[in-house]
């Protein structure tokens, strides 16, 4: 031992002495040191970030996460020698004076207290016991411990036997009215009726709480709940949050969610679905939507985005969101380099990346629509017609002899048909920032690219008497982006409209009206045909674009209403529109033809038709003859009626699937390559491939079919769901802990790893997750558990002993208290005022929100549409969740905007909720309706008052109380009998019909009454 | 740490009055030895100090304004003057520069050299060079320090955005704003710690602006910037419903606050007092915040200083309210102008916005200083990225190796230049300035170690820098 240390550790001991003097109570005494729950975070916030996991950042070969690291002689001295800290180097490091020696170093910023010492030398005085992580050690069923009295409910024994060591005395059990508000908060997230409330407090029978729990849990409203949980977690978002955050479809796997909890899908069920249903031998229609939560995260359309970036991104954003949810790892970490605290490689990461690398979709770009949702009727309808589309099209390919003949006589017109005219631009004039060149051929290019919205307006002769219709030629060319033919950088373009007028010899121009167009192709979403329909409306969001098919020409054809009558020398005014909210998505080479055809947009010949057709009819080959014979069928007026039958049928089908809900799914494809990325960077492909693989810590993955299968999500999906994993049930019973008390039994209910907090019980974190994995993953039956001890029963007042010894509520000794979270403090207020809506499930919803909220989204630049009718008075959660403006009501409460993983609410209290109950157009008209119902249901000021706590708070109001609201309301009632046009004025607020036949003043009188009581504190708390 | 200090410390969190573990008693300790607190306690959310506390250095500035130009400024046409850009103009872009470098709208086409489109000119004693098109600039050359050495990591907008505000590209994390509310509280009574205004003008695309920019991440929320609106209500819910008065606004949150004052008697509990205090903070809110968005009671020469005939919500507006809340002890105040995406017509685009940037930015400095506030106030004038040497037909495509913007005040020398990019504007070479690097300069102004302003979550201490920042000490005045 070095001799200059002993006057240090001396007054190391004397303050230790201070502190545990002064929290001698609080703190009682440890027996002994437990390396895991007394040293490891110690070590972990101190030492690790040079002396654990990351080989890259480990300073002096020395690493303090293992046993062998801790205990292995290194550089001829030893870091801890059990039982003899004097030679244990650990320690003489911490307590050192020497600037130079003295760990952990000042510039570190980390320095440890004169306790964390004392238990790091206590730890090594009592032998020095080492424990891997526990959480990665496997949860085994501790016994029930033995408790004094007759306590039969498993977590009060856990509970009571801690409170013991602790010297605390349980909180007496809840009054049955606040019992009863806990508990429908806590599992349906909604308030009881005063009725509920009343067939509880009077129901003697000593099994009443417990039926009060089973009618909840079959409550549809449960899975809502549970709902609200998980999607915070799974960053459930109805917009793709990058940029332009358009929305995308995904709430079909909100209704999932819901019915899954209803249903009571056994969690590993719930797990496997998710993360790889689509992988399952003949998966539902359900289980394809399950595997939304795949397609959950952030995504860009932002024009230049590189898509091996965002690929990038989107792997390692799964990763982060998997490792979260459901083992409670900030893997992310790993992106970049080994992890700091845990032990989890950079290889590793990119090896769980590579369970994800089958995920079809598009890098950058806009969602696709997903899979169509039908109901049983809808399906029934689309089976009925694919039978008489498939019957139909037997018709249509029928031998018909009398078919050949007009053929032939077909085929002498054809040519006649199909010419076009170059028109050759005599004026080309931008209206824009760019300029367009004549080529040769009357082609048109553009100089230079552009502003953001363009028109081109293009002049030339009209060549012939009789035109029918022009052509508009989109040419590929290699000078523009990607091949073009659009100027936009992936080479697209949106025509958002396409004009044309003739000027005669007076000058007068005359526009001319289209009736029929045609293009060999349509971007889905964007086609030709929305250049004629004369319902359009958003010249913003459609108009003719190619995606993916750029890199190549198209054409378009269109057709006049009538054909042209004017003279030759007269002149043609084409005006090509590129309004769209698409930036620079302008043509960038095209030339204009015209024909004088009859229905020259009706007559496009495909080039193998047209090749076909060039060889005489005898010198043709067998395919050619069926090409053209085929293509005939399709335009010959003897088969119209079945063609238009057929084209009829595709429309129905096709109208009905776009009314359709679709949900964004996971489709597998070909894994893509998976390569670790050094320091992250999505540029640097040096790295070593990698295939799917678990975190050698956390275990290893369940049996594989054979050597060279190569792990796919399910097998994943199967690790994560099994006993054999040592964190997903503990991260679960955790987190319903966390919801039902108030508080983690592992406080930090998003990190078990070793910055997490020990467990306050650790027994029984580890007795629920077997008992939950032993019961079949049961969700309800966990909850059920939870619920029904008597701790969950206990009063949310603390005592004043609890108050003072422990004031966090470590130990359980008393209920939480907390604020219900945004979604339910909207669902209370519209079910105490009657208004609520409780259907479940369907599209998101928009309820008021106020306008210009939106005013800086752009791509397209937007407006939110207040919702009509019942859906403004739907449950938070079905609020139309825009990632990167969430409705400001909800955002005043603490509802996260889900681009990451959220495991746990901050429930903060500030002025923007008071602003938000106050004036929010939801809330003022909640309350004026909650009013009408006081007004109706009771006779007299006291009736009236009594009713409105009843209905809100479930007890009625002390005198005090009634003295208070009376003041108010006679003040009120007096102010709005003389200023009638006020009272008006509140009593109509919002969509909601107004009560015509009672008194406007009494009525605003009483609704000032209803704004007061849906203001309180204890209105918008759970306790 | 002894019990007085960390009695202080306690006392010096906001938070204490969520903390159950403080009853009355603690709460007139913390009063007691800091007389701060007494006036925090009474007034909930209005004046507090934050979390550094003292500050790890003393501090140049109170506050920082930052003209926030998104959609990346071309520093061509701005800050930076390259005439051998304008000799190279037409000819390919040399390969040694952009080969394996990330290129967004650019992919897969030939690169060539793009004049700078607008001349250059000196100004002031200091010869500082400046775009022609920014006369108020130039007439305030003497007080800018302009960075011509910027780099970022992100190429397109909203990474970029999330880097330059929150030091990452991954979402969820603090914003700047956020950050230094957290770190030293607020002098503002009445009114939010960080305070967000946002204009559009006419020029280029309007790049949409997510709230994640001004969001707390994992600090406590309420650190959340605000977004005051130039349309209706600036601050969401602001206004009383139609048809209820002020008086009887005030009625009904008298009446809540006296009910919630019952139920406290019976629960003791702690969310309580801070519930009451918020609903006074929003009271107050109602009535200082119409106040300090009508700019009627300016003097007609303040108006045409900034070129504001009133609350518009234009650029020049919003410079105005940003005196008005610095003035009010609004820790952070963030303008942001959205309308420097000029991927075409970058030379008429640049024309017109500066006219709508150029005056009111140099008027907020010389109000400042007038008022003697800019010594203690820290203006940031730029965007999250620059643009591109190279042509994209006739604008600049997003460019993130070298570019540009200036700081003034609070501690910053002004009339000087730091750093420089190379011949073409490329890449930075000379002093170059990581984003962290102005993150760590910024919190050192007003007295944060910018290593030391941390916060736990995930696991780990995160911080506005992250794992990187030096501070850029040669422009430290």
């Amino acid at each position: 031992m070095n001799a200059r240390l002993l006057p240090r550790i001396r007054i190391v001991l004397i303050s230790l002495v201070c502190v545990i003097g002064n929290s001698a109570h609080a703190e009682p005494a440890k027996k002994t040191i437990d390396f895991n729950r007394d040293i490891r975070p110690i070590l972990s916030e101190n030492c690790f970030q040079c002396h654990g996991p990351d080989k890259n950042k480990r300073k002096a070969d020395l690493r303090l996460d293992t046993k062998e690291g801790l205990f292995d002689e290194i550089d001829d001295t030893h870091p801890v020698v059990p039982g003899k800290p004097a030679d244990s180097d650990l320690l003489r490091r911490m307590l050192t004076t020497d600037v130079e020696d003295h760990m952990p170093p000042a510039k570190s910023n980390k320095s440890l207290s004169a306790e964390q010492v004392a238990s790091i030398k206590k730890w090594i005085e009592e032998g020095a016991e080492y424990k891997g992580h526990w959480a990665y050690l496997a949860p085994v069923r501790a016994a029930e411990p033995a408790v004094d009295g007759n306590i039969k409910h498993p977590i009060d024994k856990f509970i009571l036997a801690k409170l013991k060591e602790q010297n605390l005395k349980p909180a007496n059990e809840a009054d049955k009215i606040t019992l009863c508000r806990r508990v429908y908060f806590d599992l349906l997230g909604l308030p009881p009726t005063p009725a509920q409330v009343d067939q509880f407090a009077h129901d003697p029978s000593p099994d009443a709480y417990d039926k009060l729990v089973d009618m909840l849990l079959t409550n549809p409203h449960f899975g809502e709940r549970m709902a609200q949980f998980w999607l915070d977690q799974v960053r459930y978002a109805d917009t793709i949050g990058y940029h332009s955050d358009n929305p995308m479809n995904v709430s079909p796997y909100r209704d999932w969610v819901i019915a899954a909890f209803n249903q009571n899908m056994p969690f590993d069920q719930f797990t496997i679905e998710q993360i790889a249903g689509d992988l399952l031998p003949n998966s539902t229609v359900a289980q394809k939507v399950a595997t939304a939560y795949n397609r959950l995260l952030q995504t860009t359309e932002e024009g230049g985005a590189q898509p091996r970036e965002y690929i990038a991104k989107y792997a390692a954003d799964r990763v982060r969101n998997m490792s979260a949810v459901w083992m409670a790892q900030t893997m992310g970490c790993c992106e970049c380099h080994d992890h700091k605290f845990d032990p989890i490689t950079t290889k590793e990461f990119y090896g769980m990346e590579a369970f994800f690398a089958d995920v079809q979709e598009a890098a950058v770009g806009k969602r696709e629509p997903g899979l169509p949702l039908p109901t049983a009727p809808q399906q029934k309808e689309i089976n009925d017609i694919d039978r008489t589309l498939a019957a139909a099209k037997i018709k249509l390919d029928a031998a018909a002899p009398e078919l050949s003949t007009a053929q032939l006589a077909w085929e002498k017109t054809v040519s006649t048909e199909v010419k076009w005219d170059v028109l050759d631009p005599q004026t080309f004039v931008v209206q824009g920032e760019s300029k367009l060149k004549k080529l040769e051929g009357g082609i048109l290019q553009t100089v230079y690219k552009v502003a953001a919205t363009e028109n081109y307006v293009i002049t030339a002769h009209a060549p012939a008497n009789g035109i029918t219709g022009f052509r508009l030629e989109t040419l590929r060319d290699d000078a523009l982006p990607a091949q073009g033919p659009g100027n936009a950088p992936n080479g697209n373009f949106v025509l958002s409209d396409i004009k044309v007028s003739t000027v005669g010899k007076d000058g007068n121009a005359t526009p001319v009206t289209l009736s029929s167009v045609s293009a060999d192709f349509s971007q889905e979403g964007y086609s030709i045909a929305t250049l004629v329909d004369a319902k359009r409306k958003n010249k913003k969001n459609t108009g003719w674009a190619i995606l993916p098919q750029t890199g190549k020409s198209h054409q378009a054809l269109f057709e006049f209403a009538k054909p042209l009558t004017g003279e030759g020398g007269s002149r043609l005014i084409f005006t090509l529109e590129f309004q769209s909210a698409f930036p620079q998505h302008t043509i960038g080479k095209f030339r204009l033809s015209s024909s004088t055809a009859a229905q020259p947009s009706r007559h496009t010949i495909p080039d193998p038709v047209r090749d076909a057709l060039a060889v005489l009819p005898e010198k043709r080959s067998d395919a050619q003859k069926n090409v053209v014979a085929a293509h005939y069928r399709t335009i010959s007026p003897l088969f119209r009626p079945i063609r238009d039958q057929i084209v009829s049928l595709e429309q129905k089908k096709q109208q009905l699937l776009d009314a359709m809900p679709k949900c964004l799914v996971t489709t597998a494809g070909t894994p893509r390559t998976v390569r670790v990325l050094t320091r992250g960077n999505w540029l640097d492909d040096s790295g070593a491939v990698v295939t799917p693989v678990v975190p050698a810590s956390m275990g290893k993955l369940g049996p594989i079919q054979s050597a060279d299968h190569r792990p796919t999500r399910l097998d994943l999906a199967r690790w994560i769901a099994s006993r054999e994993n040592p964190l997903t049930a503990r991260v679960m019973v955790n987190r319903l802990w966390n919801l039902f008390y108030g508080r983690g039994i592992a406080r930090k209910v998003d990190d078990l790893g070793s910055q997490g907090e020990w467990p306050t019980h650790p027994e029984l974190l580890d007795w629920l997750a077997v008992d939950f994995m032993e019961n079949g993953w049961d969700i309800k039956r966990i909850v059920r558990q939870m619920v029904t001890s008597a701790t969950y029963r206990e009063s949310s007042i603390p005592t004043q002993e609890q108050r003072e010894h422990d004031p966090a509520n470590q130990w359980f000794a008393h209920q939480g208290r907390f604020r219900l979270d945004a979604e339910f403090v909207r669902d209370n207020a519209l079910s105490v005022s009657g208004m609520l809506v409780d259907s479940i499930g369907g599209p998101s919803v928009y309820p008021y929100q106020p306008a210009g909220y939106w005013s800086f989204l752009n791509f397209p630049a937007r407006e939110w549409q207040n919702d009509k009718g019942t859906n403004l008075y739907r449950r938070g959660l079905y609020t139309h969740w825009q990632r990167t403006f969430l409705h400001p009501s909800l955002l005043a409460f603490d509802a996260p905007t889900r681009e990451e993983a959220v495991c746990e609410r901050t429930k903060s209290n500030v002025p923007q909720q008071a602003l938000t109950l106050l004036n929010d157009p939801t809330y003022v008209e909640a309350a004026r309706v909650f009013a009408e119902h006081l007004v109706r249901g009771a006779t007299g000021d006291q009736a009236r008052i009594d009713l409105a706590f009843r209905q809100a708070l479930s007890r009625s109001p002390k005198p005090q109380e009634s003295e208070l609201v009376l003041k108010l309301l006679e003040k009120h009632r007096k102010e709005y009998i003389a200023d009638n046009t006020a009272a008006e004025k509140i009593v109509s607020a919002g969509d909601a019909p107004s009560a015509k036949d009672l008194n406007p003043a009494e009525l605003a009188a009483w609704t000032s009454v209803a704004r007061t009581v849906l203001n309180l504190h204890e209105t918008i708390t759970r306790n | 740490m002894n019990a007085y200090e960390s009695m202080k410390r306690l006392a010096s969190r906001r938070s204490f009055l969520n903390r159950s573990a403080c009853g009355i008693g603690s709460l007139a300790l913390a009063a007691l030895l800091n007389p701060a607190m007494a006036r925090a306690a009474g007034t909930a959310n209005a004046s507090s100090l934050g979390v550094i506390n003292p500050r790890h250095f003393a501090p140049k500035a109170k506050r920082v304004i930052y003209l926030y130009m998104a959609g990346g400024p071309s520093h061509l046409e701005t800050l930076d003057y390259k005439p051998k850009l304008l000799e190279m103009s037409g000819k390919p872009m040399p390969e040694s520069f952009t080969k394996g470098q990330p290129i967004a709208q650019l992919q897969n086409q030939a690169l060539k050299c793009f004049a700078p489109q607008h001349e250059f000119k000196k100004f002031g004693k200091s010869g500082q060079e400046i775009c022609g098109l920014f006369p108020h600039m130039g007439s305030v050359a003497d007080e800018l320090c302009i960075i011509r050495s910027m780099v970022t990591e992100a190429i397109n907008h909203d990474p970029a955005h999330t880097f330059m505000n929150t030091g990452t590209t991954i979402s969820g994390r603090p914003s700047m704003g956020s950050w230094l509310w957290y770190g030293l509280g607020s002098e503002a009574e009445n009114l939010p710690g960080f305070v967000v205004l946002t204009s559009t003008g006419n020029s280029g695309q309007k790049q949409p602006i997510a709230s994640r920019m001004w969001h707390s991440g994992f600090l406590p929320s309420k650190f959340q910037g605000v977004h005051f609106q130039s349309k209706g209500d600036a601050v969401m819910y602001l206004g009383t419903p139609n048809g209820i008065s002020a008086n009887q606004q005030r009625d009904v949150i008298d009446a809540v606050e006296r009910l919630n004052r019952i139920e406290d008697a019976v629960v003791e509990d702690p969310e309580i007092a801070t519930r009451i205090s918020q609903y006074e903070m929003a009271f107050k809110m109602q009535t200082s915040v119409p106040g300090l968005m009508d700019l009627s009671q300016e003097p007609k020469e303040t108006m045409e200083l900034y070129g504001t005939k009133g609350a518009d919500g234009s650029f020049a507006a919003n410079c105005l309210l940003a005196r008005r809340l610095a003035e009010r002890g609004v820790r952070f105040i963030q303008v942001y102008h959205r309308d420097w995406d000029h991927h075409g017509g970058l030379k008429d685009g640049i024309s017109t916005i500066a006219k709508e940037v150029d005056q009111p930015a140099a008027a907020l400095i010389k109000d400042l200083k007038q008022r003697g506030m800019l010594d203690e106030t820290l203006v940031i004038w730029g965007g999250e990225f620059g643009r591109t040497p190279m042509a994209q037909g006739n604008g600049r495509d997003h460019h993130i190796k070298g570019f540009s913007l200036w700081m003034a005040g609070g501690g910053i020398k002004g009339g000087i230049t730091h750093g420089s990019t190379d011949d073409l504007g490329y890449n930075a070479v000379e002093n170059i300035v990581p984003v962290h690097d102005l993150h760590a300069t910024l919190l050192h102004q007003l007295g944060i170690d910018h290593k030391r302003l941390t916060v736990k979550a995930q696991g780990r201490d995160f911080r506005l820098t992250d794992i990187s920042g030096e501070l850029v000490t040669s422009i430290l005045a």
